[in-house]
């Protein structure tokens, strides 16, 4: 069986190989096949027959017209309710639809449902939802596996082929590490190249909306199309959007890639350090420049990152009080048990965990020690990528420390929990944009990642490193 | 002046300052497109964002901007290039958010002053810490229901300046002048209607008491007064409560007070403990705020000449009294009425007092009798300004000036219309005034020879009958003149 897709479903449903019908009722199918995997949050069949039927009305050419597509169920959608994985929002309908998915629906693609998530993007396995877990799709009988997260819902969808691509919310890691557990492309773009308007925020200075798919042009042609200026976002940037997909390259000859010695930490997995060098391998064939660079303030990254983004949550989702929308806990005798109660029935563990965090860090007294230092560390950080990519045009690492784990494997221990986003979070608190690959296995033929970095709104270099590497993998 | 208030034990000084909330003046919200507009059904001017729906964004309103920039200038003060936004976070049914949208480490506008014009002619500088932006919250309304609490959330986001002062203030009347400056400021600049009924304008005060030369004491913070005399009111209950816990042995807790504005009483709201820790942190849903010397110069050249400029140039060009001149400039339609009426007519550059006396007197006491003000006013500054030529050019007296102008005021006639119609000219025939004195002479013998033998006082006396014959109409200083002509050839 050929791998699954989109551009080649484009080509299909063009020279009318296959019509939109067959083509949603074939995902259909599968979706309905896979329930066990705990994919959907949100998913309606007659939803997604309407849709087909619309669109079979529509006469104009559209870029994407009948194409599924999974949605984060982060992204506020008119016609899906929206729960951000949280009972707090359990029964919550949007009136409006957000950018990035209006954009998607402008291009006719077709919602086939809402994919699971840690809650309010909060985790890195899906096993913080109030839906449950989602599995890998990849898990052996014997022993369920996570398929990484935030967005391993999304992640999921593409690698079990539910859809032909999904968006996803990056944090820290939340669409690169998945990816790499679930053996398909991620794309996290620069940071305010897709505007988050319509997408509850988890940490805005960090959150940026990305692509899931099923290889390199596909996320290519799907970045495309969610990227753009959005002036109901402040931090949406202002920048054109090349063509990512006409301006495929793979002939990298004479560029420099930058290795970066601070990657290589002690416990690594050996495979993982083997993809590295074989990626680098490739590269170097292909006439890349190998550049050892050093980005010095990388081990501080994590404890940055665990200080601004739940500072930034624990004041981002102050306004799930039970008091305009979403859960209202029952025992409220006075507006202080109202919150109280409302909050803590309404939120779980670890979305608590992080709002006493960010809370705490933000406290008078604690203010300047923690999070201001944290502001101060993010800028050296940032300071070493502008300096490395002076030297190189790119950048190139392992996605995740490891393939994915077994479920629950890490449940009870935060620590380890938040080790999973040590080579994704350094990018994401410097904003810089970053796709994570399929790039060898493990010794259990699980998927490996590699990440590639690049600079800031430079997607077109990220991409086309990433294809280069991508057909010379197959 | 002294400003001390007695204790029972000793001299005190009041130590004041204020934080004046003042309603940006514009259509839309500070982050939202929403409507403003006062009084409007419940929740009918809320958007998305003011109702902070998942995944809303805030987006600065540029209009807000300017006009923040602008109340800086008025206020003297330094504009800063670089502000800041941040979240101030708090728990209340009415903030949506979960948190303000405030300026906490750089504001907008940095130090400035204001001066307050006291009546024997002296002035006193108020120096403004800072300006900054801040969003309003929405209101809660407990008293639709017995047993629940209805939010009204359009006031949610609506454009606030907070402008706080250094504790220069030392009395209640200063800080009822202070607050009356700033909304003359702010309504010279368009930028807040200045309507402190509506709540438009509203200060917490903050105020502590000291020995004079002391150290300043510790202060409490009375929120949210809107109007001039419950400020007033709050700082001398305020003052003498204080006073009274430490004469008698005890200190002040910095609490946070209420103001009941029915018994005049203030009480605490919180106390420092339970005050709240508002987590200040940067807004990271917006970007500093940059204004460029150029965008700061080009708002200072559409600003329109302020209170203060034009009461100087009130004295300079009309010799006016810092006084006079400080009470005709404390209200824009004050001022515009001035320049009109003295505009109409090139004559009475001359008699600018005589302008200013029948604007802030007679008209004025009018007005108020009618309960209006001169923007409802039925006389026009052209028509005031031809009842005050009229006089100037003696065609009619004062004292039947006042008169017209109060059949003005209900008739709607012109002072010429008036004077012509009931025949007010003012008597100047040297020969008419003569023959009316000579008849008062002739009719009150006994009182001429007493006159004469040193009784000054009936001078008056004369005036009064020939005016009465003449219905008031007689010029009074050519009556007078010829009434003493005529008594000193009798002696």
């Amino acid at each position: 069986m050929p791998k699954p897709s989109l551009k080649q479903t484009l080509k299909d449903l063009d020279t009318k190989k296959i019509s939109i019908r067959e083509l949603n009722q074939d995902y259909l199918k599968r979706i309905k096949e896979k329930e066990n995997l705990n994919v959907f949050i949100h998913f309606s069949e007659e939803n997604v027959l309407k849709q087909i039927d619309n669109l079979e009305k529509d006469n104009s050419a559209k870029k994407l017209k009948g194409i599924p597509i999974a949605i984060k169920d982060l992204f506020c959608t008119k016609n899906m309710p929206t729960t951000a994985a949280s009972k707090i929002l359990e029964n919550f309908n949007p009136t409006y639809e957000s950018f990035v998915t209006q954009k998607l629906l402008d291009e006719g693609s077709i919602f086939v449902g809402k994919t699971n998530l840690d809650e309010f993007a909060m985790g890195s396995a899906t096993n913080t939802s109030f839906f449950g877990n989602t599995i890998n799709p990849l898990s052996k009988d014997d022993e369920p596996l996570a398929p990484g997260g935030s967005s391993g819902g999304s992640a999921a969808a593409v690698a079990a082929d539910l859809c032909l691509g999904a968006t996803g919310t990056d944090t820290g890691g939340s669409i690169r590490q998945p990816a790499s557990f679930c053996g398909v492309v991620g794309i996290k773009p620069t940071y305010g190249l897709c505007s988050r308007w319509g997408i509850a925020a988890f940490a805005s200075s960090l959150d940026q909306a990305g692509i899931f798919s099923h290889n390199v042009e596909d996320a290519s042609l799907l970045l495309q199309s969610i990227a753009g200026f959005d002036q109901r976002d402040s931090t949406s940037a202002k920048v054109d959007i090349p063509n990512y997909f006409e301006n495929l390259d793979d002939d990298l000859n004479g560029k420099t890639v930058g290795i970066p010695k601070e990657y290589s930490i002690d416990g690594t997995p050996m495979e993982i350090s083997q993809i590295w060098e074989d990626a680098i391998k490739v590269l170097e064939k292909k006439g890349v420049k190998i550049k050892n660079i050093s980005l010095p303030h990388t081990k501080y990254a994590l404890p940055t990152y665990y200080i601004i983004a739940p500072a930034e949550a624990s004041s981002n989702l102050a306004r799930y009080d039970g008091v305009k929308y979403g859960f209202r806990s029952d025992e409220i005798d006075s507006l202080d048990e109202m919150y109280e109660n409302t909050r803590a029935q309404g939120f779980g563990r670890e979305v608590k965990r992080r709002i006493l965090i960010g809370t705490y860090v933000l406290s008078a007294g604690y203010y300047d020690a923690y999070y201001l230092k944290a502001q101060k560390v993010r800028k050296l950080i940032a300071d070493d990528f502008n300096k490395a990519f002076k030297e190189c045009d790119f950048i190139v690492t392992p996605t995740a420390p490891s393939a994915a784990f077994p479920l629950n494997e890490k449940q009870n221990d935060p620590i380890k929990m938040y080790l999973n986003d040590v080579f994704t979070v350094p990018a994401s608190l410097a904003g810089l944009p970053g796709i994570s690959i399929p790039f060898g296995e493990d010794k259990n033929n699980l998927p490996l990642g590699i990440q590639i970095l690049g600079k800031h709104f430079d997607e077109q270099q990220v991409f086309n490193v990433a294809v280069s590497l991508e057909r010379s993998y197959e | 002046m002294n400003n001390l208030i007695k204790g029972e034990k000793h001299d005190w000084e009041m130590v004041i300052g204020l934080e004046i909330h003042a309603q940006v003046k514009s259509n839309s919200k500070l982050f939202s497109s929403s409507s403003t507009k006062f009084g409007s059904s419940p929740n009918s001017q809320v958007s998305l964002v003011d109702a902070a729906m998942p995944g809303m964004l805030p987006v600065i309103n540029k209009y807000c901007v300017e006009q923040a920039v602008k109340t800086g200038v008025g206020l003297n003060a330094k504009i800063n290039n670089y502000s800041v936004f941040d979240r101030k976070n708090y728990f209340y049914a009415d903030l949506p958010q979960g948190y303000q949208i405030s300026q906490y480490k750089y504001p907008i506008v940095g130090e400035g002053k204001v001066t307050i014009d006291f009546k024997d002619g002296t002035s006193k500088d108020i120096r403004i810490v800072r300006l900054h932006l801040e969003q309003d919250a929405g209101k809660s309304l407990h008293d639709q229901n017995p047993s629940k609490t209805y939010v009204d959330l359009n006031r949610s986001g609506v454009a606030l300046m907070e402008i706080v002062s250094e504790p220069d203030i030392r009395t209640p009347d200063e800080a009822g002048m202070y607050i009356s400056k700033i909304r003359s400021i702010l309504m010279y600049l368009d930028t807040c209607d200045g309507n402190m009924q509506e709540g438009s304008l509203r200060a917490d005060v903050n105020i502590s008491v000291r020995k004079p030369g002391d150290e300043y004491g510790t202060r409490c913070e009375i929120k949210n007064l809107n109007s001039i005399k419950f400020i007033k009111q709050a700082i001398n209950y305020e003052a003498k409560r204080q006073i009274e816990i430490l004469e008698s042995g005890g200190s002040i807790e910095q609490n946070t007070m209420l103001f009941n504005t029915s018994t005049g009483k203030t009480r605490p709201m919180r106390n420092k403990e339970e005050a709240h820790d508002y987590r200040y942190f940067p807004d990271p849903d917006l970007l500093p705020l940059e204004i460029s010397d150029e965008e700061i110069v080009k708002i200072k050249s559409s600003i329109p000449e302020l209170p203060d400029e034009l009461k100087n140039k009130f004295i300079e060009t009309y010799k006016l009294s810092n006084y006079d001149a400080s009470v005709l400039t404390a209200e824009k339609q004050t001022s515009d009425y001035f320049n009109e009426t003295i505009n109409s007519d090139e004559e009475l550059k001359n008699h600018a007092k005589i302008v200013v006396n029948w604007i802030t007197s007679e008209l004025f006491s009018l007005l108020n009798k009618n309960n209006l003000d001169l923007n409802n006013s039925s006389v026009s500054p052209e028509n005031l300004g031809q009842l005050i030529k009229l006089i100037s050019t003696n065609e009619i007296s004062g004292k039947i000036a006042k008169d017209v102008l109060e059949d003005m005021f209900s008739s709607g006639k012109t002072a010429r219309q008036i004077v012509d119609e009931k025949g007010l000219q003012q008597v100047t025939d040297q020969g008419e005034i003569a023959k009316v004195i000579d008849e008062v002479i002739a009719e009150n013998q006994k009182m001429v020879e007493q006159y004469l033998a040193g009784k000054d006082k009936l001078l008056g006396f004369f005036v009064g009958q020939a005016m009465k014959l003449t219905k008031g109409k007689a010029n009074p200083k050519m009556l007078n003149d010829i009434l003493m002509q005529k008594l000193n050839k009798k002696n």
